[in-house]
């Protein structure tokens, strides 16, 4: 069975570990403890259940797609992560940290974003837990995202622009984690994927497993059945395992979606870099290389060590679609189903779009992470 | 291939045996003047130098390790390139290269380990790899004799520490600080902390690096530890243009200040 615990050392297959310094090893291992702990108990899940029911607003809906699906050739359903509450995904993986991290006795919560919505949901979660927070900001991020970043302020949380090197994803995490390295007494990281060190990889994707169990749940009554193919966008690659966490033992095919200026399947190769081994995209000497895709949530030169584990043993599938694929796909559900998607879930719309003659037939569900609100001056630029 | 054995250890020892604090300057592998630096470094009282490999995301680094990183890499300098540069060296003081997993993994751990042999390069230190990850690097670096030097930080639990100090070669770098590497005011305290605790557990040479910048600092640290690292403030004197010879100078600095207590 695929997506079980990973091993004591924090690996699925050969991937994963915990690569970090000397500094952070007692936290890590604090984390997984704690987690574990809160995780086997009854009322850490009901408190939780309680925040996404009351606060995020779960479950999400399952949209069936008429318009869509008579555009696309086959049945489409939508995942509406999109409709909780800070407009993403992301709010499931915060709440659960936020609340671990009061537990633990933590004042301070350190994030990264990409494209905001991380940024978002957690200065979310420090407002409602009343902590403080720093989120952790490409420079070129800050620029393509900015109202984001004004929600960020707003809710109370302090922005800091990441200088260094790409100035998106990448360097941002590299910042949060030097952060985390001077904090870690009074502050948690609420890393806002599933990478990172263990438990990490594995904790994020616990906390959004609740996407996939909703989903299978709303499935059996919509259809009566699994749905053929599961697919959803790949940055680091949460909102994908979140949904394939709910098919992965059924016969539907799970394909993860990455930019290709950002295809760590495709272009990457074994590597070790924010505290884990997966597929990178690096130079022949181990540097490295600078992911580009005109969505901000993506532009990630690796991806989760479990998702390498996945598209190792073959369980899992990953295509690349380009920029302008992408744009066709953020009109084409603005326009077919009035529903406006971050530039993110574009992304697996665009293959779906790419892939009709392959899908025709088939009940497709695709998993709709965020909605587009965040992207709307970057498209208007774009559109005109 | 096996080098002689414990190369770095035993020149801190020696140091350390005659009632002297050991000093050992960091300096960014590949940076212009770099190698003129090593020498200066050699020649004015360093035990061992440490030799950056610049990696791409360097995240145990402060401003001014990053901004040099940036620079070398930004002119295409490959590991390989300062591994051979480094095997012209004609030098008595024993290299150890500070670098991260990722550039030792892409390389191979055996190939990597043969290639610091081979550029004469008695040790490895190796920040994002802390021991529970260490244990194949320790195993391919050991087959020829290479000292894997092991972090212990004031966060580390006494039982970590103990099996850190007992596996770490040629010396313990103990982190003076909860923090990434750069020039600070004043001494932290937890640098005096930990060097205290890796001492009442170990005869290794136990040296503090991370904010130590200053002759001062370099003094006051070394009253409870064997001596220390000095990083930051040596790149900063490439970075201001200042020459090898201010690399040679500030180190004689920190060597007389050191040698006067
Ligand atoms: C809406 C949305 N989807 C997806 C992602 C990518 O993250 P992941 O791959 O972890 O799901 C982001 C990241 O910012 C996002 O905002």
């Amino acid at each position: 069975m695929a997506m079980t615990d990973p091993s004591s050392d924090g690996r699925f297959g050969d991937f994963g570990g915990m690569f970090v310094p000397e500094t952070l090893i007692p936290a890590c291992e604090a984390l997984e403890e704690a987690f574990r702990t809160a995780w086997a108990d009854i009322s850490f899940r009901e408190e939780l259940n309680t925040l996404l029911a009351d606060y995020a607003g779960r479950p999400s809906p399952l949209t069936q797609c008429e318009r869509l699906s008579e555009e696309l050739g086959y049945q489409v359903l939508l995942k509406r992560e999109d409709l909780n509450h800070t407009g993403s995904h992301k709010i499931n993986n915060v709440l659960g940290q936020a609340l671990l991290a009061k537990k633990m006795g933590k004042s301070r919560l350190v994030a990264e974003t990409g494209a905001g919505q991380h940024g978002v949901a957690t200065a979310t979660a420090a407002a409602l837990f009343g902590m403080d927070c720093v989120v952790y900001m490409g420079e070129v991020d800050i620029e393509r995202q900015a109202l984001n970043v004004f929600r960020m302020r707003l809710l109370g949380a302090e922005v800091v622009s990441a200088t260094s090197g790409s100035k998106t994803l990448k360097d941002a995490i590299n910042e949060a984690m030097r952060d985390w390295v001077a904090t870690v007494e009074d502050s948690h990281y609420c890393l806002g994927s599933v990478m990172g060190p263990h438990p990490y990889p594995w904790m994020v994707r616990e906390f959004h497993r609740v996407i996939g169990l909703e989903a299978h749940e709303q499935c059996q009554k919509t259809l009566g059945r699994n749905p053929d193919v599961v697919t959803a966008c790949v940055g680091g690659g949460s909102n994908a395992l979140g949904i394939f966490s709910g098919f992965v033992d059924t016969e539907a095919e799970l394909v993860g979606v990455e930019p290709a200026g950002g295809a760590a399947v495709f272009r990457g190769t074994p590597g070790v870099v924010h505290g884990s081994l997966s597929y990178l995209m690096q130079d022949e000497w181990g540097q490295v290389l600078e992911a580009e895709s005109i969505s901000a949530g993506l532009d990630y030169p690796g991806i989760g060590p479990e998702h390498a584990h996945l598209a190792h043993i073959g369980r899992a599938r990953y295509e690349k679609v380009s920029d302008s694929e992408v744009i066709d796909a953020f009109q084409l559900l603005s326009r077919t189903e009035g529903i406006i998607p971050a530039l993110e879930p574009a992304h697996a719309l665009a293959w779906m779009s790419r892939a009709r003659e392959e899908l025709t037939g088939k009940t497709v569900l695709l998993n709709l992470s965020g909605r587009g609100d965040k992207d709307a001056t970057q498209m208007m630029d774009l559109l005109g | 291939m096996i080098q002689e054995p414990l190369r770095i250890e035993r020149a801190l020892r020696k140091r350390i045996e005659t009632g002297g604090k050991c000093l050992v300057p960091y300096i960014t592998g590949g940076f212009d003047g770099y190698i003129e630096a090593i020498y200066a470094a050699a020649e004015s009282g360093a035990d061992a130098i440490e030799i950056g490999i610049p990696f791409s995301d360097p995240v145990m680094d402060g401003p001014t390790i990053q901004k040099a990183n940036d620079i070398v890499l930004s002119k295409k300098v490959s590991p390989l390139d300062i591994l051979q540069e480094i095997r012209g060296l004609d030098i008595e003081v024993p290299l150890a290269v500070m670098t991260y997993y990722n550039i030792v993994y892409r390389f191979g751990l055996e190939r990597f380990a043969n290639a610091l042999y081979e550029s004469g390069i008695s040790g490895a230190i190796l920040p994002d790899l802390p021991l529970n990850e260490a244990e194949h690097w320790i195993t391919a670096a050991s087959e020829n004799g290479t000292e894997t030097v092991l972090l212990a930080a004031p966060t580390t639990t006494d039982k970590r520490l103990e099996n850190l100090c007992a596996q770490s070669k040629g010396f313990v770098y103990a982190v003076g600080l909860l923090g990434i590497t750069g020039v600070r005011a004043e001494l932290a305290r937890s640098a005096v902390v930990i060097a205290g605790r890796c001492k009442s557990i170990t005869d290794k040479p136990v040296l503090v690096g991370v904010g130590i910048g200053t002759p001062q600092q370099a003094r006051e640290v070394s009253e409870v530890a064997d001596g220390c690292i000095v990083g930051s403030a040596i790149v900063q004197k490439l970075l201001d243009n200042e020459g090898p010879e201010s690399v040679g100078s500030f180190v004689a600095d920190i060597r007389a200040t050191l040698d006067e207590s």
